[in-house]
């Protein structure tokens, strides 16, 4: 039994490649599991690094520094009254969420978190992801039009127009992309996620800086498209707080309502993958050619346990700062014991054949949270499009632009 | 400008003074619409600020309408006032300024005094169904229209 | 005469559109209760598709008659009523209550009370305009300046708190001039508050003036020309953005604004974005005035020689002042006796409220909240 996962453990393929049900099964429920929990901390660091950006605490009660403030709003939301309205078509109003979060939880089976780390390894990744993650759209236009009521009907016919139009953009960010993969190396042109990644490795250069600034122009673009696609500030248009109430969500409470808060977060977890994959190099660590050597290899290695031990210090730090005052014990004890959980994870971390093991998955993670950051960030400047000047973005720029810097990587990719 | 309105409309213009530096003119309420279109073409009070009205119930006449007028080149109010009975309607204004629309909806809701010519004529602030013009001395302070709150609101009184 | 009376026709709703899915239009209620009509304002909109075809504003959910109110109240008692119209500039409607009855009285307020009446007037003009842009700028979309905005205003909130123990709804001023002598230390707060302020509202523009989002958002979005302003009666900022050099201090000045030195600003085309920047310029232009102020505040008495019961002659007066949102008029009829006859109050909110179908017809539906908020409506004055 332990060789079997021993085994597992240092094998070299995918569970999907490797034809292993049960494994694959497991990779599928940690998946799951992590992206779970992924939400509920980004929840949290939104409220945090918002409300930090706009002059205030965020939440302080729930917990030290509101750190259970997310757990508290979850199970609000599982106890709350479970509302449908009397004139929704039921059957559509009860598919709609379900759909949305699973199109954006299946998203994740082609993601590589590591060169092993993904379900499955498809040859067609990128192709999958882009069909998955849009069709969401369907379950937002199915709560729209389930609704019966005009709000959620012009948001979700703002998603669907909006959707449709970036998803092009998107589409000619990443051929060039994939383009890329291929071009210099005759017959290495994939369309599978690992393998643009493992080209990026041959290549020693990340997709972002190749044929500068071509790759760079295809990120910005895929990086705007990506906003757009996942309804969030400035093109939160489907959604428009002080336009459309709540746009398709309106009529939907309580755990319905969360289902399409969990999807819109994975959502943005999962475009934010893509992204990483293809342009900012996967799994690989920073500076692969660069700082190069077993040193180097050793220092970038001992990042994920410092990172946790870092949080630690941190945990630590707000114990020593919490009042002395008897009504905090509890919340002092319990940012202790967090410290001392974060700080217990750094240690394992430091351990040789789990830092070598889970190397990839924390680069990955830290990619797609500097981008889950830039989330946050947009969020707290921009004011938000109207949505001609959303339409006229997507087809007018943004579109051109991509076809542009497709035909150039393939003139560059044939000369250079 | 208070003789040339006088030379034209002779006694139509009741009263033509002014009160702490204040002017205002009475003019009979037939006169009206002519009065306030030469105001605003010739005189060039282009601004209609306000219009609004009182009751005395103890007049014949119960209702005074009141028209402020300011002109921006003149840098100048003016009071146009008129006196009609509750019988009476006052013409409309609302081809003159565009701004009389809602403020002679008020007057309506408030006093029930009538406007006519006016294109929309219905209750502006108090709910539609609403019976009684508050603003009216015989209205009382804490009187409602029982009915519709009991219709509408379901309760036995809004106090 | 102009095209204003066209637009302000009514909006065809008697057939209300049952079956949306047959027609192209459809028709949707925004308010009461929706999080940008600042309040209770309910706006019928016809729609084709995201296009507006007309709408019609609802209003008077917040009605609680104020002008009968005042017929049953002695003059002095219906001074804290005023508060409650525009709550978020009581100063300036107590100040045009009470000149409006001390002008009726034909009686005086001595230079001191002036000084203190001009510096918590401008003060709250600052922190009427700050609200409008928090709440704006929450409209279009930036929910950051919001909370900026309000941290600023706070500080204006808790001057108004020291001089006369309340924020809001202020109660500062008395027939006659002021109550309450300054505090210890008035101006040098004041002063620092200056100083304070100043950076920020650099700080709100770095936000928002050069931002290619809020520049695509606000120009040439509700554009009213001077001359629609002029006929629809809109006053303010709003009818300074399209060109109209015209505020009541500068032309029929009042209290000791006459001795003061500062600009009007306008602006050009009267869209949404001239009006921010006229909003901007206008709080500057505050900031001096009351640095002026503070500088020469006159010593003396702070209120008039009054009698005790306030008893006006008989007869009418019309008054009006420059409030934050345009210009606030008291009419006043007195028969003598120690209540008013008559009292109209001349509110700027529901008189430019009314150009807001002018300014969204053919817009889309996201410039109707851009509008409403650029309008800067209170709908506690709206309604009354």
């Amino acid at each position: 039994m332990l060789d079997y996962i021993t085994s597992y453990l240092k094998s070299d393929l995918t569970p999907g490649a490797a034809g292993n049900v049960l494994w694959a099964f497991v990779y599928i429920l940690l998946i799951f599991l992590g992206l779970s929990v992924a939400v509920i901390a980004m929840n949290w660091l939104e409220r945090k690094i918002l409300a930090h950006m706009q002059v205030r605490l965020g939440p302080m009660r729930v917990g030290p520094h509101g750190l259970l403030q997310p757990v508290a709003d979850a199970l609000k939301l599982l106890i709350k009254e479970d509302i449908m309205p009397a004139e929704a078509d039921k059957v559509v109003f009860w598919m709609a969420p379900l759909f949305v979060v699973m199109t954006a939880f299946t998203v994740f089976i082609v993601v590589p978190f590591g060169p092993t780390h993904a379900v499955t390894d498809m040859n067609i990744g990128v192709l999958f992801m882009l069909g998955v993650s849009s069709l969401s759209v369907l379950g937002i236009v199915m709560a729209g039009w389930a609704s019966n009521s005009h709000y959620p009907l012009i948001g979700a016919l703002r998603s669907s127009a909006q959707m449709v139009s970036y998803e092009i953009a998107m589409g000619l960010a990443v051929i060039s992309a994939v383009l890329m993969s291929s071009l210099n190396q005759a017959g290495t042109g994939t369309l599978s996620m690992i393998g643009l990644v493992q080209a990026q490795q041959a290549q020693h250069t990340w997709f972002v800086f190749k044929f500068f600034p071509l790759g760079l122009i295809a990120f910005v673009i895929f990086a705007i498209a990506m906003v757009a696609e996942t309804n969030r500030a400035p093109f939160d248009l489907p959604e428009a707080e002080s336009e459309l109430t709540a746009g398709f969500h309106t009529e939907y409470s309580g755990f319905r309502w969360s289902l399409f808060f969990l999807a819109e977060y994975s959502a943005m977890i999962a475009v934010s993958s893509i992204a990483v994959t293809l342009w900012l190099g996967g799994w690989m660590r920073p500076f692969p050619t660069w700082l190069s050597g077993e040193t180097w290899d050793l220092v970038f290695s001992l990042f994920p346990g410092l990172t946790f031990i870092f949080l630690a210090v941190f945990a630590f730090v707000g114990v020593v700062r919490m009042p002395k005052h008897p009504y905090f014990r509890i919340q002092t004890m319990g940012l202790a014991g967090f410290g001392a959980v974060l700080g217990l994870i750094g240690l394992v971390l430091f351990a040789p054949p789990v830092r070598d093991r889970i190397q990839d998955i924390y680069w990955f993670s830290v990619k797609v949270a500097v981008s889950m950051y830039m989330y946050i960030w947009y969020r707290g400047t921009f004011p938000r499009y109207r949505f001609d000047q959303l339409m006229k973005v997507g087809w007018k720029i943004l579109l051109p632009v991509g076809i542009g810097v497709l035909i150039l990587t393939a003139i560059a990719g044939v000369w250079l | 400008m208070v003789a040339m309105l006088k030379g034209q409309y002779g006694s139509g213009i009741r009263e033509a003074n002014s009160y702490l530096g204040q002017n205002y003119l009475v003019v009979e309420a037939s006169l009206i619409p002519e009065v306030l279109q030469v105001l605003r073409d010739r005189e060039q009070f282009d601004y209609c600020v306000d219009i609004t009205a009182a009751h005395y119930p103890q007049r014949e006449k119960q209702f005074d309408v009141i028209w402020i007028l300011y002109s921006f080149a003149r840098n100048e109010r003016i009071r146009v006032k008129t006196m009609i009975a509750e019988s009476e309607s006052v013409p409309s204004s609302t081809s003159i300024w565009g701004t009389s629309n809602w403020l002679e909806r008020e007057v309506y809701d408030m006093f029930g005094i009538r406007f006519d010519g006016h294109p929309d004529l219905k209750r502006i602030l108090l709910p539609d169904g609403w019976k009684g013009h508050p603003l009216r001395k015989d209205y009382g302070i804490i009187q409602q229209d029982q009915e519709w709150v009991q219709i509408n609101l379901g309760i036995e009184s809004g106090q | 005469m102009t095209d204003a009376t066209k637009y302000l026709s009514r909006l065809e709703l008697g057939q209300p559109d049952q079956t949306f899915l047959d027609s192209n239009e459809l028709i949707i209620n925004m308010g009461p209760q929706h999080p940008a009509t600042h309040g209770v304002l309910r706006v019928i909109l016809k729609l084709d598709g995201e296009k507006v075809l007309g709408t019609e504003c609802v209003i008077g959910y917040l009605h609680r008659g104020v002008e009968k109110i005042a017929e049953h109240r002695t003059y002095a008692m219906f001074n804290p009523y005023v508060d409650r119209m525009d709550y978020v500039a009581a100063v300036s409607n107590g100040l045009g209550y009470c000149e409006a009855v001390e002008k009726l009285m034909n009686i005086q307020a001595p230079p001191r009370a002036n000084y203190i009446r001009v510096i918590l007037t401008e003060l709250n003009r600052l922190a009427s305009h700050m609200l409008w842009l928090g709440t704006h700028a929450l409209d279009i979309g930036a929910i950051t300046p919001l909370f900026y905005t309000f941290r600023d205003r706070e500080e204006i909130l808790k001057i108004f708190e020291k001089y006369c123990g309340a924020r809001l709804t202020t109660h500062a001023f008395r027939i006659g001039g002021c109550q309450y002598e300054t505090y210890e230390g008035f101006e040098t707060e004041v002063k620092k508050f200056l100083k304070f302020v100043a950076p920020k509202i650099d700080e709100y523009e770095e936000l928002l003036t050069t931002n290619r989002i809020w520049v695509k958002r606000t120009r040439d979005v509700g554009v009213i020309s001077a001359k629609d302003c002029i006929a629809l009666g809109v006053t303010g900022p709003v009818l300074r953005a399209s060109g109209v050099k015209w505020d009541i201090r500068k032309a029929q000045p009042y209290a000791a604004y006459s001795d003061f030195d500062f600009e009007i600003p306008i602006g050009e085309k009267g869209d949404t974005y001239d009006r921010y920047i006229v909003r901007m310029k206008e709080m500057r232009q505050s900031l001096r005035i009351i640095e002026q102020a503070v500088g020469k505040i006159p010593e003396g008495p702070i209120m008039a020689k009054i009698p005790k019961v306030i008893k006006p002659p008989v007869g009418e007066i019309y008054h009006s002042i420059e409030a934050p949102k345009g210009e606030l008029g008291y009419f006043i009829v007195s028969d003598g006796s120690t209540q008013p006859y008559r009292l109209r109050v001349r509110p700027p909110s529901f008189v430019n409220l009314q150009a807001l179908d002018m300014m969204v017809r053919g817009a889309l539906v996201a410039d109707v909240i851009a509008v409403i908020g650029t309008l800067d409506i209170v709908l506690g004055e709206v309604d009354r």
